[in-house]
């Protein structure tokens, strides 16, 4: 229990001085995640909005097949975009394994449920008054999905948080095409795993810190912006 | 403007719209009237082309607005629609009620110039960077106006512009109805269930029950002349009885209805079966027969005495029902009281009778 805490002391410690180690594996993660969620919200916000929009034999089946996919786990897309970016694959030629591009390329498609699903249900949440006040007033079918995605502005960026909180917490994909290099593809998830297994318990625990607090910041916003 | 000819509508399996066959002249004032569920609400979105009828055509100007979807967006800008429930965007009373001119890609200064003078016509001046949604019913209804007419529509569909309207909201929304009637060149259709409110603003309507137009015409004479006993009932006539043309001297004719004759005008002969319209508000009561030109007159008991507000309701029984509408006023002077026996007066003038 001691050891426990005095660990935890010296994880407090390793954030508060700055530590450098600490500070870039804190600064890649954000940036890595970050990069995925933008990324993967440019394509499937859209993407769901054309689901959500069009009518087709089988949107159900697709719709419900979306919302499973929210947990696919984090290995399987690990491994499916190994196999894709792996010199031998489809996408070896571009380079991208065990490199940063490999981990966004990872998380965004690992989110890309979790965008798409949340955006189709987003835009279900408005009310079926708003879209008939648009057609009354004039709109074409392109103005009333404007109009009907601006109406759900506050929950889209609940939804790119959401993926963002599931993109920066996975260790699986990240940690089979990223490779955990040291300087280059480590990230919070991946260091505290090798961390962890190398009984360096207080680095691991710093890290833990540093992303408890950064999914606790992102909850904060996502209730905040659910008030509005 | 608008004709509408052999209209159907079904939702499911179930028909909310039955046969609706209907021309709107341009700059009328037209209000469909009839209880909550007779389809008003349905007729007014297949007019303003949110939906499509099952069966039938509705001719916009004499064109077919089903012939293309360019034609049906064409001619819904030229209309807009106030909802019962007006819907606010999320966003400032000077974005909702830009709205409309946006879509037609209308820019600024002109848009800014004709949002401020809509916001400003329907009393909401000040309100403009306000959040829509934060205001109240009547201001949302002003809003959802001043939305509507922005745009400079030819036709303006309004849904039961004040039913969810306080009684002080609703003499405004009824005045700013009023004076876009007056000031603007422009058709104006609504719906609505209160019988007082169309004669108030419709210049024309129709009376709609089941999904059926059941009477169309002046708002006088459909209150006054309704043409079944459906009508007859929804346009507050309470006092209705069948009977039979027992004899017609010059227009002047006795019906007979059970034990009873009253005297009425009709040019319909003796031996037709017909239904007697008396609207309660034209009986008058006197404690004695006294010499009076009403050609009828009933002694009844007194069975029960309502007050609402000024009128005074009283309910007769003179071997048959009959309901009597009075001022509490006169009520009181005359002490009526119940058990007491009156006569129950009326002139033949104001018997309805039509054919049964």
């Amino acid at each position: 229990m001691e050891e426990i805490g005095a660990a935890f002391v010296t994880a407090l410690k390793l954030i508060i001085t700055g530590d450098p180690e600490v500070l870039s594996i804190t600064l890649r993660s954000i940036i890595i995640s970050g990069s995925a969620t933008i990324l993967s919200a440019l394509i499937f916000i859209p993407a769901g909005s054309a689901v959500f929009f069009s009518e087709f034999p089988g949107k159900k089946g697709l719709v419900n097949l979306i919302n499973t996919l929210f947990s696919v786990p984090t290995v399987f897309v690990g491994l499916v975009v190994f196999i894709a970016i792996s010199r031998s694959g489809p996408l070896g030629g571009l380079g991208l394994l065990f490199t940063p591009g490999a981990m966004v390329t990872a998380q965004a498609l690992l989110i890309s449920p979790v965008i798409t699903g949340l955006s189709i249900s987003a835009l279900s949440g408005v009310r079926p008054e708003i879209k008939d006040t648009a057609l009354s007033l004039g709109a074409s079918r392109v103005q009333i999905a404007i109009t009907m995605l601006r109406e759900v502005r506050y929950a889209m960026a609940v939804v790119v948080l959401a993926g963002f909180g599931r993109a920066i917490s996975e260790v699986g994909a990240g940690i089979m095409v990223g490779g955990n290099i040291r300087g280059y593809t480590r990230t919070l998830t991946t260091a505290m795993s090798l961390e962890t297994s190398m009984g360096n318990i207080e680095f691991s625990m710093a890290l833990g810190i540093i992303l408890i607090t950064i999914a606790l910041f992102v909850s904060i916003i996502v209730y905040r912006l659910q008030r509005l | 403007m608008i004709n509408i000819r052999q209209l159907n509508k079904f939702y499911g399996g179930r028909q909310i719209l039955r046969d609706i066959n209907l021309n709107i002249d341009a700059e009328e004032v037209f209000s469909f009237i009839g209880p909550s569920g007779a389809g008003k609400t349905t007729l007014l979105r297949l007019i303003d082309l949110l939906e499509r009828p099952t069966s039938g055509t509705i001719l916009y100007k004499g064109v077919n607005t089903a012939a293309s979807e360019n034609i049906r967006i064409e001619t819904r800008r030229k209309m807009a629609m106030v909802f019962q429930r007006p819907a606010m965007f999320g966003a400032s009373v000077f974005d909702n009620v830009a709205y409309g001119l946006k879509v037609r890609g209308e820019k600024n200064p002109r848009l800014a110039d004709r949002v401020g003078k809509a916001i400003q016509d329907v009393g909401l001046a000040g309100y403009e960077e306000q959040d829509a949604r934060t205001l109240s019913g009547g201001e949302i209804q002003r809003v959802a106006l001043a939305r509507a007419l922005v745009i400079s529509p030819e036709v303006l569909l309004l849904d039961e512009p004040t039913a969810n309207l306080d009684p002080v909201s609703t003499v405004t929304i009824e005045k700013l109805i009023m004076k876009i009637i007056g000031e603007m060149n422009i058709t104006v259709i609504m719906s609505t269930h209160d019988m007082a409110q169309g004669q108030r603003l419709a210049g024309k309507i129709a009376v709609m029950m089941e999904g059926r137009i059941l009477q169309t015409g002046d708002p006088g004479l459909v209150f006054n002349k309704p043409e079944n006993h459906l009508v007859a009932r929804f346009v507050g006539v309470e006092n209705i009885f069948e009977g039979n043309i027992s004899s017609n001297s010059d227009g002047l004719v006795n019906v007979a209805f059970g034990p009873h004759v009253l005297e009425g005008i009709s040019d319909l002969s003796a031996g037709e079966k017909v239904n007697i319209f008396l609207r309660p508000e034209e009986i008058t009561l006197t404690p004695s027969r006294t010499a009076t030109s009403a050609r009828n007159s009933f002694r009844g008991e007194i069975m029960r005495i309502s007050l609402n507000g000024p009128l005074a309701r009283v309910e007769l029984d003179c071997g048959f029902p009959m309901i009597a509408l009075i001022t509490r006023r006169s009520a009181e002077e005359l002490n009526l009281q119940k058990g007491q026996n009156v006569y129950a007066s009326f002139k033949a003038t104001q018997v309805h009778i039509i054919k049964r």
